[in-house]
C-alpha cells in the first residue's frame, strides 16, 4: 500500500470548483488492484478501498464465511483516486474504506455518503464515529521508526524533544540520513504534518533542524521503512507504525519509537457511498469491521494493532486524529498553499 | 315527590371542566411560548457560532503582494464541529470570484453592509442549512474590495436539540396541566362544598321541621337561601292554614251530624210505630256511614300526607297494643265481646307512631263491627327473628273465599260487611302503613277456623 | 250522674242535653270557655263532655287550665277533627278520653263508665231495689251476699229497667237501647237478655215479668 504521488492540490481544486459541472468523460481513476471474492454469479458487494488486498482479505474471508452467497468486489486505489472516483467520476461503489480521514470526511460533509445505525456503534468510541456516516476500524499511529545500529551508543530517543536535543547534540551522525513523507505528494504525510503543526510548536523546530541537516524526503512509509532497515537512513519521521509493525522482517533492524510527547493516531475508515446498490450489505461489512476492531474479543484475522481505548483522546499519549469539520480546513486550497510554502521553506533550506 | 328532577349538567363538572379547559389552554400556550423560546434560544446559539466561525475566517483574511489570501483557522470549522455532528459549508469570496470554499453555496439575498453580518435559512444540496454572510471591505491595490465570507452548517443537531426541547416543552405543559387539573378539582369540590353543606342541613331535617335555614352561607348563596327561606314560610303558613281548614270543615260538618244523629236517637226513644222507627233507624245507619266514610276519607288523606315524609322514631309495639286496646274496650263491652291483650317481650320498631297506632286501629275497628254478640277478638304482639308482629285475630267469619289483595284495595268490603257501616278503606289504610314502613300485611283465617287473623309485621328496629 | 257539657253549638247541645237527661242524668250546659269555668268552680260534676272548638277559644287550654287547678274530673272531649292528628294532643293535655262527633250514645255512656271506673268509682252511685243492689259503673249485683259481674248487656238492660220501675219496655225500644243500629237484630234476641238476668235476680224478690203484646216491665214481688 502506499499513498499515490498524484497532485492532491489539482483534484482538491478540480473537487472543489467543478462537482457538478466536471463532465464524467475525465479519464478513468486509477485502479492499483481488483480481487474477487466469493461466488461469481452473485451480485457482489463493490468496495473501493485504499488498504491492501492482502491484509484485508482474511477479514473479507470470515465476513463471507457468516454472510454464505454473498460476493466482494475489492478494488484497491489510492486515496486520491478513491476521491476522484466518487466525487468526479461517480463510481458505483458500495463502499468506501481509507486512510484518508479528512477526505472521507469530506465525502460524508460533502453529501457522498449514506448513514448507517446499528447496534455495533456503541462499541466505537465517540471520537471513532462522525455522523454515523463515518466510521473508524482501527487505529494507526505516527512513529517514528529508527535504525538501532545507527543509534549505537546513543540513547533512543522517546519524545520529540528528546529526538531535538539528539540531532542538536550529532548533527553530523544524521545529516543526510534523516526522513520523512512528502506532504506536497502524499496524503498521509500532509495530514501527519497538519496535525502536527496545529498540535505542538515543536513540529516546526524539528522541521527546521531536519531541514538543517538535509532531510529526505519520501513518497510513502513502506519506502521510509526499508531505507531505515538498510540503513540508508537513521530516523524516519512520521511513519506510519502499523506498515512498520507488519514488516516483521525487518523487525530487527528497526525500532519503532510512539512519541510518548503525543502520538497521532491515524483512523481508517469506512463509509457507506450514496451510490451503493447493497447498503444494508455494505453496513453488516462496516459492522463486521467495526466488531473485528473493537469487540472483544480479538479476532486473529483483524491485522491491526489494538490499542487502547481512551475516551479522553486529547490527555493521552496517543491522540486519535478529531473527525469533524476540522479536518475540512487543511483541504482548503489556499490553507494548503499556505501550508506547504511554509513547509518547504522550512525544510528545504537550501 | 320522588321523581328524579331532571338535571341542567352539574355545577361541579361545568366549573372543574371550565377550570380544566383554561389550563388546558394554558398549558398549550406555555408550551408553545416555551417552545418558540427555546427555539429562539438554539437559533441565535447556533447564529453566534457560525457568526464566531465567519469572523474568525474574516480575521485570517490578509492582503499579501496585492493578493488577497485566506488562512483558515483550524479552529474556525472545528468550533462547529464541537456544537453538532452536521455538515459544514463555507465560501470566501469577493463581489466577483470565488477565492476558496463552496462555489455553489447559495448566495443570501439581504445586502450586507461591509463589518456586518446576515443570516439565511436555505436549502443546499437538499438539507436545510443555516447560513452566515459576512462582509467586510479591504483595500486592494489602492482600490475597496469586498470580502464575503459565507459559513453554514446543516440543522440535523438543531432540529434534535429542538424535537428534544419540545418534548421537555411538552412534559413541563404536561406537567403544569396535571397539577392545574389536581387544582381545579380540589377547587370545584371546595366551591361546591357549601352548597353540599346546605343540602345536607336540609335532607337531614325532620318532616316537620319547617324552621328557616339560618346556618351562615356563602354570599352568592344568600339569594338561595332566602328564597329557600321564604318558601319554606308560605309551605309552613300554608299547611297550617289547609290544617286549620281541615279541622274547621271537620268541625262544620260533623257538629251538625252530630245533632242530626242525638235528635233522631231522641225521637226513635219517642215514637212507637214501626215504620217511623225503622225510617229513623235508617237515618242514623246513614250518618254513621257518612261520618265513619269522612274519617276514614281523612285520616287516610292524613296517612298518605305522614307516609310522604315519614317520621323515624323508635316505637315500643307492644305498649302501643295495649293502649289501644284500653281504648277500644269500651266499644268492645258494648257487644260483650272479649278484648284481649297479649304483649310477648317489647319489640320495638322504628316509625311514625301515628299511623302505626292508625293501622292497627283500623284492623281492630274493623274486627269490633264485624264480630258477632260475646265473641272474643285477641290483639298480641310478638317478635319473631328479624320481624315484630302485631296480630288481631276475631271469630268474625273470616275473609274465607275471598281475595284477601282486593280486600286492601280501596272501598272494598268483606262479604260478611253487608249491614255494617264501613268505608272498606281500614284495610287499604293499614296495608298502606305496613309497606311504608317496610313492612307486610299478612290475611289469614285464624287458627280456630271461626274467624280471621290479619297481622302486621315490620322490621325490627 | 252529673254532667258539664261544654258546646257552642246550641241546637247540639239541646239535643245532647234532651238525650242525657232521658236517661235520668243531671246536666248543665256552658257554651264558652268562661261559662264553663264559673260552672266547674261553684258545682262538682262526675264528668265534663268538652268541645274542642269554641269561640273564647280551644278546649285545649280550658283542659290546661283545669288541670292546672287541679281538678279531677275527668274529661271526655268530643271532637270533630281527625283521630289521627288529634288524638295524642288531647290525651297529653290531660283528656281522660275522647270521643268523635257524630257519636252513639251508647258508646258516649261506655266510655264515661269507663272513664269514672278508672277514676276509682264512686258507690254512692248504687243503686237499691228490692233487696239488690246494683252498681253500674263496676257492673255488679249483690243479692244479699252473693255478688256477681254482670256482662255488659244485662248491665245496661237493668239500668233501663231500674230507670223507671214497674213501667213497661217494649221490645223495640229495648233492641234499640241494647244493640247498635247497624246490627240488624230480630226483637226476640232481647228475650235472652231478660231470660239472664231473671236468673240473676231470682231471690232477691225483684222481678221481671211480660206484659203479652206490650213488653216487660220490672218491679217487686
Amino acid at each position: 500500500m502506499r499513498i499515490s504521488l498524484f497532485s492532491f492540490a489539482l483534484i482538491l481544486s478540480s473537487v472543489f470548483s467543478a462537482v457538478l459541472t466536471m463532465p464524467t468523460t475525465s479519464r478513468a481513476f486509477e485502479v492499483e488492484e481488483n480481487r474477487y471474492f466469493g461466488p461469481k454469479d452473485s451480485d457482489a458487494l463493490k468496495i473501493l478501498s485504499t488498504t491492501d488486498t492482502d491484509l484485508l482479505a482474511p477479514l473479507i474471508g470470515s465476513f463471507l464465511a457468516l454472510n454464505p452467497g454473498v460476493a466482494i468486489d475489492y478494488t484497491s486505489v489510492s486515496s486520491a483516486e478513491l476521491m476522484k472516483a466518487v466525487m468526479l467520476e461517480g463510481a458505483e461503489f458500495d463502499l468506501a474504506l481509507s486512510s484518508a480521514m479528512d477526505l472521507q470526511v469530506k465525502l460524508a460533509n460533502d453529501g457522498y455518503t449514506l448513514a448507517h445505525y446499528s447496534d455495533l456503534i456503541d462499541l466505537v468510541p465517540t471520537w471513532g464515529t462522525w455522523r454515523n456516516h463515518v466510521f473508524a476500524f482501527s487505529q494507526e499511529p505516527a512513529s517514528i521508526v529508527i535504525s538501532p545500529a545507527a543509534f549505537a551508543g546513543l540513547e533512543l530517543p522517546r519524545s520529540r524533544q528528546e529526538l531535538i536535543s539528539l540531532l542538536r547534540k550529532h548533527p553530523d551522525r544524521f545529516r543526510g540520513r534523516i526522513g520523512t513523507y512528502d506532504v506536497r505528494n502524499s496524503g498521509l504525510g500532509y495530514l501527519f504534518a497538519t496535525q502536527d503543526a496545529r498540535t505542538s510548536e515543536s513540529y516546526w523546530r524539528l522541521m527546521e533542524i531536519m531541514g538543517g541537516l538535509k532531510i529526505r524526503l519520501f513518497c510513502c512509509s513502506g519506502d521510509m521503512i526499508e531505507n531505515v532497515a538498510r540503513g540508508d537512513i537513521a530516523v524516519a519521521y512520521n511513519v506510519l507504525g502499523s506498515y512498520a509493525r507488519a514488516r516483521k522482517d525487518l523487525a530487527s533492524r528497526i525500532t519503532i519509537v510512539e512519541p510518548e510527547d503525543y502520538t497521532n493516531m491515524m483512523l481508517r475508515t469506512a463509509v457507506v457511498l450514496r451510490t451503493a446498490k447493497h447498503p444494508k450489505l455494505a453496513g453488516a461489512f462496516i459492522d463486521h469491521l467495526l466488531r473485528a476492531a473493537w469487540d472483544t474479543p480479538d479476532v486473529p484475522e483483524y491485522p491491526f494493532h489494538r490499542y487502547p481505548i481512551s475516551d479522553e483522546a486529547q490527555n493521552a499519549p496517543f491522540r486519535p486524529i478529531q473527525m469533524g469539520p476540522g479536518l475540512l480546513v487543511f483541504l482548503d486550497h489556499l490553507k494548503r498553499k499556505r501550508f506547504l510554502a511554509e513547509w518547504h521553506s522550512t525544510v528545504q533550506q537550501n | 315527590m320522588n321523581e328524579p328532577l331532571q338535571t341542567s349538567g352539574s355545577l361541579r363538572r361545568r366549573l372543574m371542566l371550565q377550570l380544566v379547559g383554561s389550563a388546558a389552554f394554558l398549558a398549550t400556550l406555555l408550551f408553545f411560548v416555551v417552545l418558540g423560546f427555546a427555539r429562539d434560544v438554539a437559533q441565535q446559539t447556533h447564529d453566534s457560532i457560525l457568526l464566531a466561525s465567519a469572523t474568525s475566517i474574516m480575521d485570517s483574511v490578509s492582503v499579501q503582494a496585492d493578493e488577497i489570501t485566506v488562512d483558515i483557522p483550524y479552529a474556525a470549522l472545528s468550533m462547529l464541529g464541537n456544537v453538532s455532528n452536521d455538515r459544514v459549508f463555507y465560501r470566501v469570496s469577493t463581489r466577483d470570484d470565488v477565492l476558496t470554499g463552496y462555489e455553489n453555496l447559495p448566495t443570501t439575498s439581504q445586502s450586507v453592509r461591509s463589518g456586518h453580518s446576515a443570516f439565511d435559512t436555505l436549502t443546499y444540496k437538499g438539507d436545510s442549512i443555516r447560513m452566515v454572510t459576512s462582509l467586510r471591505r479591504l483595500s486592494l491595490n489602492g482600490a475597496p474590495a469586498d470580502i464575503i465570507i459565507s459559513v453554514a452548517q446543516t440543522r440535523e443537531g438543531q432540529a434534535a436539540q429542538l424535537a428534544q426541547l419540545s418534548r421537555s416543552a411538552m412534559q413541563l405543559g404536561l406537567g403544569f396541566f396535571l397539577v392545574a387539573t389536581i387544582l381545579a378539582i380540589w377547587a370545584a369540590q371546595s366551591s361546591i362544598r357549601p352548597l353540599k353543606q346546605l343540602t345536607e342541613a336540609v335532607s337531614r331535617r325532620g318532616p316537620k321541621d319547617l324552621r328557616p335555614v339560618q346556618r351562615p352561607v356563602p354570599s352568592e348563596m344568600i339569594p338561595l337561601v332566602s328564597s329557600l327561606n321564604r318558601f319554606i314560610g308560605r309551605l309552613r303558613v300554608s299547611l297550617t292554614r289547609s290544617e286549620d281548614f281541615i279541622a274547621e270543615a271537620a268541625h262544620r260538618v260533623r257538629t251538625p251530624l252530630a245533632t242530626v244523629r242525638t235528635q233522631a236517637e231522641i225521637t226513635l226513644r219517642r215514637v212507637d210505630r214501626a215504620e217511623n222507627r225503622a225510617s229513623l233507624r235508617e237515618m242514623i245507619r246513614a250518618i254513621d256511614e257518612s261520618s265513619r266514610a269522612a274519617g276514614q276519607l281523612l285520616d287516610h288523606a292524613m296517612v298518605t300526607f305522614r307516609i310522604d315524609s315519614l317520621e323515624r322514631k323508635a316505637i315500643d309495639l307492644t305498649e302501643l297494643g295495649r293502649e289501644l286496646v284500653d281504648r277500644l274496650q269500651p266499644i268492645a263491652e258494648l257487644k260483650d265481646i272479649d278484648l284481649h291483650f297479649f304483649g310477648s317481650g317489647n319489640p320495638k320498631i322504628t316509625g311514625d307512631a301515628i299511623l302505626i297506632q292508625n293501622a292497627v286501629r283500623n284492623i281492630l275497628d274493623n274486627a269490633i263491627k264485624y264480630s258477632p254478640n260475646e265473641s272474643a277478638i285477641q290483639v298480641s304482639t310478638r317478635q319473631n327473628g328479624n320481624t315484630a308482629r302485631i296480630q288481631v285475630e276475631d271469630e268474625a267469619g273470616g275473609f274465607v273465599g275471598m281475595d284477601t289483595d282486593a280486600l286492601t284495595q280501596r272501598f272494598t268490603r268483606g262479604e260478611n260487611a253487608a249491614g255494617t257501616i264501613g268505608s272498606g278503606l281500614g284495610l287499604t289504610i293499614a296495608r298502606e302503613v305496613v309497606e311504608a314502613h317496610g313492612g307486610v300485611l299478612i290475611i289469614e283465617t285464624s287458627k280456630t277456623g271461626t274467624g280471621a287473623c290479619v297481622s302486621l309485621c315490620f322490621p325490627l328496629h | 250522674m252529673r254532667f258539664l257539657l261544654v258546646e257552642d253549638n246550641i241546637s247540639l247541645a239541646t239535643a245532647v242535653l234532651d238525650r242525657l237527661r232521658m236517661d235520668g242524668h243531671v246536666i248543665d250546659h256552658a257554651a264558652n270557655i268562661a261559662a264553663a269555668e264559673d260552672f266547674s268552680a261553684t258545682a262538682d260534676y262526675d264528668l265534663i263532655l268538652l268541645d274542642i272548638m269554641l269561640p273564647d277559644g280551644d278546649g285545649r287550654a280550658f283542659l290546661r287550665s283545669h288541670r292546672n287547678r287541679l281538678m279531677e274530673t275527668p274529661v271526655i272531649v268530643l271532637t270533630a277533627r281527625s283521630e289521627v292528628s288529634d288524638r295524642v294532643g288531647m290525651l297529653d293535655l290531660g283528656a281522660d278520653d275522647y270521643i268523635t262527633k257524630p257519636f252513639d250514645f251508647s258508646e258516649l255512656e261506655a266510655r264515661c263508665r269507663a272513664v269514672l271506673r278508672r277514676h276509682g268509682g264512686d258507690s254512692s252511685n248504687q243503686k237499691r231495689f228490692g233487696d239488690l243492689v246494683f252498681n253500674p259503673l263496676a257492673g255488679t249485683l249483690s243479692v244479699g251476699d252473693k255478688t256477681i259481674t254482670l256482662r255488659n248487656k244485662e248491665l245496661r238492660l237493668l239500668e233501663i229497667f231500674l230507670s223507671g220501675p214497674d213501667r213497661i219496655y217494649s221490645k223495640p225500644k229495648l233492641v234499640d237501647r241494647l244493640f247498635s243500629y247497624d246490627e240488624d237484630v230480630s226483637e226476640n234476641a232481647i228475650e235472652v237478655y231478660v231470660g239472664r238476668l231473671r236468673k240473676h235476680l231470682s231471690g232477691s224478690g225483684v222481678e221481671i215479668t211480660t206484659v203479652r203484646g206490650l213488653g216487660y216491665r220490672m218491679s217487686l214481688a
